[in-house]
């Protein structure tokens, strides 16, 4: 339980279901302010209402190293080498249906449910299935991608059949403290706070030239792990070019230290035919064949696309093929496989290419 | 919460039925203001000081010694605060342990930023300290001693009556104060014959109301109060008296007081009997501090190979109720100063130490019922 509204809610419904529930809230990350403020504080004096309201019991739980050690170093790394890291994935991979998981099991417990909008379905040959909620504004399958069979044979999602407004009227009818506390955005290590601010404290950042293809000085930028391909916001360069159009960012030089932007968003530069990715897990242990055709998200919310999958079974990386050019996508970022409303599994982005051409996206 | 074992009175305890009539009468009939000068504020000053003369005698104090507080956390801060800003002209240096309470931990920390400077006496393995620790660290601008009666973590008492003594025989005053919240229950505190010159009471621990304490302050002594504003308590603690309360308050300590003898054979005998139990249920373990100088009411336990937070889960799932070493709240786990001091900073006992504390309404059967469940706990999580 992390004091808002969803898991909330799943305690709820799980104990009106007859279950033995007991509520567990993870402090993953330390943000105590000069005024011994401190989210985590605020969130589980929620949990405490939120419990006490439905009357299961509920404790705290720390992994606040293994979250350092797992998901933040990697989100460091990461940005480091100019990608932009998934950290809800990792965390679900690692923490939350890692260390928690076999905490709970430690408890006694026999599942682990938690308020992500995804749905579980069992085979009576007792394979789980992860498929997509219900809700398909909310789907979190996307970060639930690096599951294995042995988690998901573990959890609950009794949120997935449901929309969100739905859970936002049985708190409420419920009458929990959280039914109209506001959604957490963001990164949750980060929170409403400044991305730009809080990369700084971790990272030395090192400001250079925005750079059009044609080593057309535009600019300055601020640090190339600050930016991620395909976005708009923030570059501060208007009215200069060839046309009206906005800038975006179409790629990254490393090695110079060189933010390459270009302008419109269909810019050529932005749109790639394959990728490959690598870290590939699936979600059953079905044997898979060396290629084969399936749907697939490189981001969250997006709608899916036709791929064709060409997998190395060897190191468990992937060439991945559109069927339609693709739109800034960006390494660092799941690619995650969909057949129908199941999710197969996923993999990290490593590199786009444009027909031959590879990408400079970092 | 039928079957619910509660073993966990160090942290704070169950009122006592009578203490809940006494007050429910206060709180019915005595809602006067004890300074007020009509009849039911007369009413009220009498519940005062007739508890103050109570409070005062379970000590051998005199009622004027007596400071009714809102607890253990306001007497000790009062207590050091204060004699520290009195006595600053003479000298800046205080004398501690490593096992305090943090309510005596951090006002000394305070003290620390604003220039005192304060020594902290290293316990031993069973976590008490000698006497000739602390007359190693007097020096001609030692202001304040202020040492735990009897710890709350692991219950090890401190030579009390020895540094009182000693400190008696130096050339200048030393205000020596000590924190007594755990041990008034059990332990007979003689003030005059022990040289203790403050002391710190709390009403929870002893089957009292929550939010009421008191602080003896030595009538040899002048200390300013900490809450300023009316003229209570002869101008040291100002704000309206919790009357109910300290009716409760009173009676909690009458009761304590005529059964002292009793609970402490009581206690003794639930903690050697849950030690046996343990040994008989092939746990690996080790007591935590002493044995025998030790609160009879608390027992700090390290189960080798067993990490306390999953322990105490699975306890309280299964309805038994007892402490890890230290306070946690929000998954802030801050490692116990105390098991540190007896054993090492990364010592597996910080990690794995339960405290069960007994008192009111403790059975032998529940003991023999926690063990069972205790014995079964660690089994499933070995």
């Amino acid at each position: 339980m992390s004091g808002g509204v969803d898991s909330s809610v799943t305690a709820l419904l799980l104990k009106e279901q007859g279950y033995d529930v007991v509520g567990v809230f993870m402090k993953n990350w330390d943000d105590t302010d000069e005024n011994g403020m401190c989210t985590a504080t605020e969130d589980y004096k929620d949990v405490a209402l939120v419990a006490n309201k439905i009357g299961v019991p509920y404790y705290s739980i720390n992994f606040e190293k293994e979250y350092w050690d797992k998901v933040f170093a990697y989100f460091l790394e990461e940005y480091k080498n100019g990608r932009t890291p998934n950290p809800d994935v990792m965390c679900n991979k690692e923490i939350k249906f890692k260390a928690f998981l076999d905490y709970a099991m430690s408890l006694g417990a026999d599942y682990v449910a938690t308020g992500h909008y995804a749905r579980v379905s069992r085979d009576e040959d007792g394979t789980t299935h992860l498929l997509r909620g219900v809700d398909s504004n909310k789907d979190q399958t996307y970060f639930l991608n690096q599951l294995s069979q042995d988690q998901l044979s573990k959890v609950m999602f009794p949120l997935g059949e449901m929309d969100k407004s739905e859970v936002r009227r049985i708190a409420e009818e419920a009458d929990l403290a959280t039914a109209r506390k506001k959604d957490s955005t963001g990164i949750c290590f980060i929170g409403e706070k400044d991305f730009k601010q809080f990369l700084m404290n971790y990272l030395p950042a090192q400001p250079g030239n925005m750079v059009t293809e044609d080593g057309e000085v535009m600019g300055k930028h601020d640090g190339l792990m600050y930016y991620t391909i395909g976005q708009r916001k923030g570059l501060g360069i208007g009215g200069n070019g060839t046309s009206n159009e906005p800038w975006f960012v179409i790629g990254k030089n490393m090695e110079n230290n060189e933010l390459i932007v270009g302008q419109g968003f269909t810019h050529t530069h932005l749109y790639a035919t394959h990728l490959t990715a690598s870290q590939f897990t699936f979600t059953t242990e079905k044997e898979r064949p060396e290629t084969f055709s399936c749907t697939a998200k490189f981001r969250y919310r997006q709608s899916d696309v036709g791929v064709t999958v060409h997998l190395n079974k060897e190191d468990n990386t992937a060439r991945v093929e559109f069927d339609e050019p693709a739109r800034a996508i960006t390494p660092g970022q799941a690619i995650v496989f969909y057949d129908g409303d199941e999710c197969l599994g996923g993999g990290t982005i490593d590199k786009a290419f444009k027909e031959s051409e590879l990408l400079q996206y970092v | 919460m039928e079957n619910y074992i509660y073993l966990d009175h160090a942290a704070t305890t169950p009122m006592h039925p009578e203490v809940i009539d006494v007050m429910t009468e206060a709180m019915t009939s005595s809602y006067g203001n004890a300074s007020s000068t009509h009849r039911i504020g007369r009413v009220s000053k009498g519940i005062l000081e007739e508890a103050r003369a109570v409070l005062a005698a379970s000590i051998n104090a005199a009622s004027n010694e007596i400071v009714m507080t809102s607890g253990g956390t306001e007497s000790d801060n009062m207590a050091i605060i204060n004699t520290a800003v009195k006595y600053s002209s003479v000298g800046k240096h205080i004398i501690t342990t490593n096992v305090e309470h943090a309510a005596v931990k951090e006002p000394l920390k305070q003290l620390e930023r604003n220039g005192f400077e304060v020594t902290v006496l290293p316990v031993n393995k069973e976590g008490s300290i000698t006497i000739q620790q602390v007359k190693e660290a007097i020096r001609e601008d030692t202001i304040l001693v202020t040492v735990i009666y009897g710890n709350n973590e692991i219950g090890t008492l401190m030579p009390i009556t020895e540094i009182g003594e000693y400190l008696l025989t130096l050339d200048h005053k030393v205000v020596f104060h000590t924190d007594a919240v755990q041990a008034y229950g059990t332990e007979d505190i003689h003030v005059k014959d022990q040289h203790i010159d403050m002391l710190s009471v709390s009403s929870h621990k002893i089957n009292g109301p929550k939010g009421l304490g008191f602080l003896y302050v030595s009538d040899e002594l002048s200390i300013p109060g900490l809450i300023l504003g009316g003229q209570q308590e002869n101008k040291r603690r100002a704000g309206t008296e919790n009357i109910p309360g300290i009716a409760g308050f009173k009676r909690a300590v009458e009761i304590r007081q005529a059964n002292k003898p009793q609970l402490k054979k009581d206690y003794q005998k639930l903690k050697n009997r849950c030690i046996v139990l343990l040994e008989e249920s092939d746990l690996k373990f080790e007591v935590n501090g002493s044995v025998e100088n030790s609160l009879p009411h608390i027992l700090s336990v390290h189960i080798k190979g067993v990490e306390a937070d999953k322990l105490l889960i699975h306890l309280d799932l299964a309805g038994v109720a007892v402490s890890i070493g230290s306070a946690c709240s929000a998954g802030n786990v801050e490692p116990s100063h105390v098991l540190q001091a007896i054993h090492s900073k990364a010592h597996p006992a910080i990690e794995e130490t339960i405290r069960f504390s007994f008192g009111y309404g403790v059975t032998e059967a529940d003991i023999e019922a926690a063990v069972q469940k205790l014995a079964k706990a660690v089994k499933f999580l070995a």
